[in-house]
Order: structure tokens, then sequence, then C-alpha cells
């Protein structure tokens, strides 16, 4: 049975992690265990853009698979961080992950009402970072982008698209998640 | 399963394209990438991406200009978005004028992409159900295996079905390559004399004692060499249809036995006392005027009118000119699996070619040319390069006046490598193999406007 591990980084309240726990077992079906905290990742830290590089998380995330025996490929990790990611050609990502692959990285930065000026909201926070990381998590088992904007694989460029979708796959990529096939989904 | 789109992003940092790659794959696009301008090109060589990423700054001699315009050479089509990290006025001039579908300045917001590659994306597909729906359509110009759209090949095709079922002869005339025997082949094959034999004869190639025997065939001994009966073409197409190539050719004394097996529909084996009768549709086919050839006397009335009693004019490739990106693609169609080429299609340079060509073989002369440029043709679409053994082919140009001097000649080669490169004279200059200087120097002496 495959393994979803998930590390905290910082600044990850534990009721999140617990939530989104639950939710990555109760969408996938899976096993889904605690990897023990990761710490700040300051070796993907940009002092020019002032975020955190997630190409170079990914990389770390690897690295602390195969040290935990996890190169079977049996084993993913996803990380769950509280600071701001980007990938060089973008000015910020909620989160990446390799397709098909076994390490993703999820970013509450962005998904907190504080980030926008707003009043903090708990719910509102925990629904998002459901959202975001069984997101995440699709992508790890081969799932591409939706074109259901209700499903959870759907696109999302901002917290409005991630608001729009359900903390759920639509039937066509549950089936695929269930049948467990890790094959790219072909959409376009 | 639809048809995954195909993105190649380049840039020499590693860690750029290898995430902007991640993401885009996410997306679901099957994506490569490249490290430099060179490896990019090689890429592009191999396959035809819907959309290509570029860095404008990379080191190692290719910036991103170059690489564009070397891609944009190879797929005319291509949607290429060129990335820069510091706008500039000039670099989006630069970008755009060279042909970039857009630019993007990194690092972009992500929605800011998702919409650029969505809507190139959605032009793509619409792209692509319009070839399919341009290729549908195209069906309806076929007759048989002939593909026309031009109205005296439609009138063609119309008393082809009419006449298929009719034991009339007729006669074909038309000019070499024009494909008269294609259209005899179609006659017999639509007809109800589809499941006999279709026999086809060129008199041309055959002496007249050797071309009597190839017709009525002879009998043990009737010549030196004749060591046993041969049955002939006549006996060979009974039931069906005698294609007669090159009529026109044939000896006075053939004509004669030609008239008497047409009229009588028997004959005797050569050397034979036997009659052999026979029910065979004739076709003739001719590249010359046979009815001047009656009037000097060099062909016999009678059988001119026995033959032509359905008379098939096939018009010449210049004359019909619609047809000839019909026909390109018809033929690439057709060839790329017997050459194991995965050519989809022709740019619009290489198309401008064709276009511009006079066709003296006509169709067969078109069918070589798309065959002999798959065969070198190294990416996936045929450009102008690919042709250009056709502008080797001098006088078959159309706009070369036969008493042009050799200045006014320069003046034309000019003025067609502009049109052919869209007035890009950096283009035109490598088209022509001369430096960009000279070419301006002879565009300003031959007010050549542009």
């Amino acid at each position: 049975m495959s393994v979803l591990r998930v590390a905290p980084m910082e600044q990850v309240e534990e009721a999140l992690l617990a939530a989104i726990e639950e939710a990555l077992r109760h969408c996938f079906g899976i096993d889904v265990q605690r990897h023990s905290a990761l710490g700040a990742p300051e070796f993907a830290w940009d002092g020019a853009r002032r975020q955190f590089s997630a190409p170079l998380i990914l990389r770390r995330l690897l690295v602390e698979l195969d040290g935990a025996g996890g190169s079977d490929g049996s084993r993913r990790l996803l990380a769950v961080t509280g600071r701001d990611l980007y990938i060089p050609m973008l000015s910020f990502v909620y989160g990446q992950a390799q397709l098909g692959g076994r390490a993703g990285v999820v970013s509450m930065a962005r998904l907190r009402s504080e980030f926008y000026a707003l009043a903090p909201d708990e719910e509102l926070l925990r629904v998002r970072a459901c959202k975001e990381a069984l997101h995440e998590a699709g992508h790890l088992f081969g799932l591409v982008h939706c074109s259901d904007a209700s499903c959870v694989m759907a696109l999302s460029t901002g917290v409005g698209q991630i608001d729009m979708k359900q903390p759920l796959l639509c039937a066509g990529c549950a089936a695929l998640a269930a049948e467990g096939r890790g094959e790219v989904r072909e959409r376009r | 399963m639809k048809t995954q789109w195909q993105i190649l992003v380049v840039d020499d940092e590693e860690v750029m394209r290898e995430s902007l790659a991640a993401w885009l794959a996410e997306d679901g696009y099957g994506v490569d990438t490249a490290a430099s301008g060179r490896d990019a090109i090689e890429h592009a060589r191999r396959k035809d991406y819907a959309i290509y990423f570029i860095d404008l700054k990379m080191p190692g001699g290719i910036d991103g200009i170059e690489t564009m315009m070397e891609i944009r050479r190879l797929h005319a089509d291509a949607s290429i978005i060129i990335i820069t990290a510091y706008a500039t006025v000039d670099t989006a001039i630069t970008a755009m004028k060279e042909g970039a579908q857009d630019y993007i300045v990194k690092p972009c917001n992500p929605e800011e992409i998702s919409l650029l590659v969505n809507r190139i994306i959605k032009v793509k597909n619409l792209q692509r159900e319009n070839t399919i729906l341009r290729k549908k359509l195209s069906r309806q110009y076929h007759f048989a295996d002939i593909v026309s759209k031009n109205a005296r090949m439609q009138e063609i095709f119309a008393l082809a079905a009419d006449i298929a079922n009719l034991r009339s002869t007729a006669l074909i005339q038309g000019e070499s390559g024009t494909g008269k025997e294609i259209i005899a082949r179609a006659i017999h094959f639509s007809g109800d004399r589809a499941g006999k034999p279709f026999v086809a004869v060129s008199c041309a190639a055959l002496a007249e004692t050797l071309l009597e025997s190839e017709f009525f065939g002879h009998e043990k001994g009737s010549f030196t060499g004749a060591g046993a009966q041969k049955k002939g073409k006549f006996e060979m197409a009974d039931g069906g249809t005698l294609f007669l190539d090159e009529i026109g050719d044939i000896s006075p004394k053939l004509q004669v036995d030609l008239l008497r097996v047409l009229q009588e529909k028997a004959f005797y084996r050569v050397g034979g006392s036997e009659e052999v009768r026979v029910d065979v549709r004739v076709i003739a086919a001719t590249k010359v005027d046979l009815r001047q050839a009656v009037q000097e006397g060099r062909f016999r009335d009678d059988l001119y009118y026995r033959l032509n009693v359905i008379e098939i004019h096939v018009p010449p490739l210049r004359e019909r000119r619609e047809d000839i990106p019909l026909l390109a693609e018809h033929f690439l169609e057709r060839l790329a699996p017997e050459l194991r080429k995965e050519i989809t299609g022709i740019s619009e340079g290489g198309m401008r070619v064709l276009m511009d060509y006079a066709w003296p073989g006509n169709v067969r002369e078109l069918e070589n040319s798309i065959e002999r440029a798959m065969v070198t043709c190294r990416s996936h679409v045929l450009t102008e390069d690919d042709f250009a053994f056709l502008a080797r082919a001098g006088n078959g140009h159309s706009w070369t006046p036969p008493d042009a001097t050799l200045e006014e000649i320069e003046k034309l080669m000019i003025e067609a490598a502009l049109e052919r490169k869209s007035g890009n004279v950096k283009e035109a200059a490598v088209a022509l193999g001369i430096d960009r200087s000279t070419l301006y120097e002879k565009i300003k002496r031959y007010e050549i406007r542009r």
C-alpha cells in the first residue's frame, strides 16, 4: 500500500496538519503518516525575492526520503510550510510536487486571510490548506490539472479559485487515483 | 485519447527551465527542456512543439532571438514566448518584430502565464479542428485517386462518372504528367468493368512490329523468337479496359489494324488465321494535338473519330493552380508512411514556392518534388528551403521573362526572395546568399519597394 508522509516544516499549526492528514486519508484512501519535523527551509531562502525556492525544497525532500529508505517509490513525502514559495519563472506558487513523483511541498503563507490584510479566519485556512494539500498529493499520484473548476485538481492561480473548488476529486480524477495508475491524464 | 500538446522550455539555467517545465507538466502538457539555443534547434528539428518558451539571454553563441528565428524557419506557425528578466521597450519590440507571439517578464504572475498558455492552446485546438474539417472537405474534391477543386476538373470527374458504365471509346488529351492514365483508371474502376482487367500499353515505347504483337499477340513460330503462342493486350483486357497511351505515335499500318478491331471487335493474332473476338473498352491518350495530326495527314481521320467518341481535355497544372496546395497535401499524406517520415505539413513559405513554380512536368513533377523534399527534410514541416531545388530548376519559374537582362533577373530574384521572407531583409539576404548590406544596396539601386 502507498504511504504518504506529511512533514511539517515550520510555522504550521498542529490542527492544520491533522486536518490535512485526515483529508488525504479520506480522499485517496491511503496510509498517511506523520514525518518528523524538518525545520525551517533556510537553505531555500532567496534574499532578493524574500521567498523560498520550491525546487530547492523538493530536492531536499528527496534526500530526506532516500535517507529514510523511501527510494523504492512506495513512499511519498509532502512537506507543509508556513513560508511563501516561488519557482524562478513565477512570482509565487501555492505548492509544487513532482508529477507522479515522490516529493511535494505546500505553503500556507498565501492561504491565510492575513496575507490579504483581512482578519484571520481559521476555518477558511483549514479548508484551503486541505484543498491545496490534496492538489499537490494528486500530482504525486500522477494527476494533472482538471478542467472541472470544482475538482480539487483544478489549477488555482488565486485564492478565489481555491475557494471555488471542493476538497474532493471529480469522478474522472477519482477513478484515475483509485486505479492507482499514476499516469498523466491527458486533457490538453 | 486526445493528443497531448508539446511545449519546449529553453533556458540555460537548470532550475529555471526544470521548474517551469514541472509547472507546465502539472497542467497536462508534454514538456521537454533545452539548455541552449543549439539544443533547442535540435529539439525543434525532431519535434514540432505547440509552444516554445525561450529565454532571451543565453550564453554560448545563439541568443533567444536568434534561436527563435531559426525555430520559426523550421516551423513557421510556431508559437514562441520570449522570457526576459528585464522589460525594456527595445526587447519587447525586437521580440515581437521577429515573430514572438508574446513575451513575459520573469518572475510573472501564475495567472498571467496560465492565461497566455490557455489562449495559445485554444487557438491551436481551433486550428487543428479547422485542419480536420478542411481535410474532410477536401475529400469532396477526390474522384477515385484524383484530387482537384478546379471547375474544369470537376466537369471531368462528372463526365468520367457518367461514362464509367459505357463501352464507348474515350480520348484523353493533355500534357505529360497531367494524370491521363489515372483518369482512365478512374473511369475503369468506377464502372461495371472494375472487376475485369485494366491493361495499359505505351505505344511510344515499342517498335511497330513489336507493338503489333503486343496488341494482338502471336502464334508460335510466326516470327523469329516467337517460340510459343502469346496473348496480346487486347485478349488480356477482355471484359475490361485497354488503355493506349501516346496513341499519336502509332504507325499508319497499326492505325488500320486498330481501326479494324475497334469496328469489328475482332482481330487475328500475328501469324494466326483464327479470328479472336473480344469485349474491350479502349481509352486512348495523347499529349499531342491529334486533330492537327489528322489535318497534317499523320493520323487517320476515321480512327481519330472512332477514338474521339468521348473527348476529355485535362488542363495542365499551371491552369489549375488552386489544386497545388490540395495535391501537395495529398501527396505528403500518402508518401509520409511510405517514406517513414513524420512530416505533417508544408509551411507558408514552402507553399509559396510551389505556387510560384510553373510545373512544366505537371502533377507528376509536383509529386516527385514533394517526395524529393520529404526525403531530405529534417523537420516536421516542409519549408521553402526543402524546395530550393525548384528555384535552381531555372526556366521552370513563370516569373522569369525569356528576354530578361541579367539586372532584370537579379531584381526579380530579390523581389521574390523578399516576398518569400515577408519583407525581412536579413532572411532574404541569407536566402540569396549575399550580405545584408549588399542586399540593401541592391534594393536601393533597383528601387524595390518592400
